[in-house]
């Protein structure tokens, strides 16, 4: 513990905006793939364990087209569209297998996809680490606010993630397709009853979900490397994330995802051995006190 | 569900322990007996999750911490005291009972979903005090010195045949008490309370008593597994204590069947024998395994015993 330098650091601006940056960063990201893993469990009810699965496969896939290509707009389309992709296969033709079936049985079914797809990508790009590196577009020197250093892609990224959130919230509020899913988290059965197309509805739910968490793998792959198992870590922080929001709250997911990046951000400088000690004792005083989570309803 | 006769487990405990025991006697194989000694320690493991997620119809994330907990509070209690390994043991499961039960007074309030995850929560934050508190418990490197003067009764457990013989004790003393404790009418409250929690709080039951108690011996034998796991390796790591741990415990449930008291002692086996066969012939263990997962999960829908207790109605226990 070493409370003095985090009192140094929040007196210093430069140090307070590169914290800041760096938590943003790892906030907005862990949202992209909550709001999947939150839709998926609001409309469905099935708690999605092979999420980080897709994020991995978002990361790999943009990795190769950026060597293909050369191009990291065309990556980060495909590694979205891939795992959107991914997420119907799995949810036409495993998960649909196991709706309504126990809790247990859906965790089986996520947790051998995990580790069939960890496999599958150590056998297609090797067991080792893969570092995508700077698109040439953001290798630029890095700028520089009230002193803090603040690469340029950070502020794309940030700036890209703000967008599909905004989009995702407008999307489920105000599309007819986005309100048939919040009818369809609320009573799946009337929605079917008035003649929608459930099945159809669940698979483009996994698609997006997928699809999030595909993209969130494609814009972290050039600040974080690539490994077989990274969606591991992600999985269980995107749940985190998921119930200090609120299971099924978009919201809730934003805010939970920023409080934790933030914890992370100016934790590593007080706490740098009990960051992630500091998060899990964070939700379980959310579950203490407010089980449904900060933005859930209760059920 | 049909009386058991208590001294029926007995006697079928009795010879399981007698066959297993003479096996090394006409052959000795030491691959054999480290597959014995090693399903010694997660049969425990598993058939104590159990008596929570089958039983009581509480699906505990966190299970491996009280498994990890056994096997750092008895290495370290062998290797910071003269206590005689029987009185660390006990020391041992004792302490990670008061922790199961603190644990589970601040978890079992909570409803199913939420269960999980807190449990899988305090879990985690177990993993990295371990991780964090280095002077303590060598961080990530894990326990290392091994234990010390493994000797119990003139039985020198550094002996393989020794341990064996030991594991196959313990744990199956440690079955037939957990199976005594299914079959008794605090078991029976359990399945009731995890058919209908509300005809059983009308019945008289105070729910969160009954499911502290369950949380609390289930973490006990966790603890006790934990023990017979630090003996094998001797010393204690981290990833006993870490959550793809109590997956493997879930796995072994699910896998073996949830309603049969010996299900998860067979998802063990098959986990273990699954783990020593493929990594012999292939690197790419979870593409195997997860195949086999998936086959049981989307195929038979339910674990092994369970499927054929359907297939067979009144023949298998």
């Amino acid at each position: 513990m070493d409370l003095t330098a985090l009192g140094v650091c929040l007196t210093t601006s430069a140090c307070v905006v590169t914290q800041a940056t760096s938590g943003l960063i790892v906030g907005m990201l862990l949202f992209l793939v909550a709001a999947g893993v939150t839709l998926i469990f609001g409309v469905l009810k099935i708690v999605n364990f092979a999420h980080g699965t897709f994020y991995m496969l978002g990361g790999y896939v943009a990795y190769t087209t950026l060597n293909v290509t050369d191009s990291y707009a065309l990556a980060v389309l495909s590694g979205t569209l891939a795992t959107a992709l991914f997420g119907v296969l799995f949810e036409r033709f495993l998960i649909s297998r196991v709706y309504g079936s126990n809790v247990l049985m859906q965790l089986l079914v996520c947790y051998a996809v995990v580790l069939i797809f960890d496999d599958v990508v150590k056998i297609v790009w090797g067991p080792e680490f893969h570092a995508m590196g700077m698109p040439p577009a953001f290798q630029v020197p890095p700028l520089f606010i009230a002193g803090g250093v603040v690469p340029p892609f950070y502020i794309a990224l940030i700036g890209i993630t703000a967008l599909i959130a905004i989009v995702l919230s407008l999307g489920l509020s105000m599309t007819r397709i986005g309100k048939t899913v919040r009818a369809a988290a609320i009573n799946p059965q009337m929605v079917s009853a008035l003649g929608v197309n459930t099945t159809l509805l669940f698979a483009i739910v996994f698609a997006v979900g997928g699809g999030l968490a595909g993209l969130a793998g494609a814009l972290a792959a050039p600040v974080r490397s690539l490994s077989p198992g990274m969606g591991f870590s992600v999985l269980i922080e995107s749940f985190i994330v998921t119930v200090i929001g609120g299971m099924g709250s978009i919201a809730g997911a934003l805010v939970a995802a920023l409080l934790i990046g933030l914890v992370r951000g100016f934790g590593t400088i007080g706490f740098p051995q009990f960051t992630d000690g500091l998060i899990y004792i964070m939700m379980i005083i959310i579950l203490l006190l407010r089980p449904q989570g900060l933005f859930g309803r209760r059920s | 569900m049909k009386a058991h006769p208590a001294w029926r487990d007995a006697v079928i405990a009795a010879i399981a322990v007698i066959v297993v025991l003479a096996i090394p006697l006409f052959h000795r194989s030491p691959a054999f007996e480290d597959f014995v000694i090693r399903l010694s320690a997660m049969a425990l493991f598993a058939t104590s999750l159990n008596l929570l997620v089958g039983n009581t119809g509480m699906v505990s994330f966190g299970h491996g911490m009280f498994y990890g907990l056994g096997a750092y509070a008895f290495a370290l209690t062998m290797q910071m005291t003269d206590l005689s390994l029987p009185v660390a043991a006990v020391l041992a499961v004792l302490f990670t009972t008061f922790a199961a039960l603190c644990v589970g007074a601040i978890c079992v309030r909570l409803s199913t979903d939420y269960f999980a995850f807190i449990t899988l929560a305090v879990q985690m934050l177990f993993f990295s005090i371990i991780i964090s508190w280095q002077s303590l418990t060598g961080g990530d490197q894990g326990l290392r010195g091994g234990i010390p003067r493994r000797e119990i009764f003139g039985f020198e457990l550094a002996s393989q045949l020794h341990l064996y013989q030991f594991c196959t004790v313990v744990a199956v003393l440690g079955l037939l008490a957990l199976r005594h404790i299914t079959t008794s009418p605090f078991g029976q409250t359990l399945r009731m309370i995890r058919d209908n929690e509300n005809r059983v709080s009308f019945l008289g039951v105070v729910l969160w008593q009954a499911r502290l108690r369950a949380f609390t011996i289930a973490g006990a034998f966790a603890g006790l597994g934990g023990v017979l796991a630090a003996l094998f390796v001797s010393g204690a790591y981290p990833e006993l204590a870490d959550w793809p741990n109590s997956g493997q415990a879930i796995f072994a449930v699910m896998l073996g069947g949830i309603n049969s008291f010996l299900g998860p002692v067979l998802g063990a086996m098959i986990l273990l024998a699954l783990n020593d066969v493929v990594t012999r012939f292939t690197e790419y263990y979870g593409l195997v395994l997860g195949i086999v997962i998936l086959a049981f999960a989307v195929g038979l829908r339910r674990g092994v015993l369970d499927f054929l207790r359907l297939a067979w109605p009144g023949r298998a226990r």
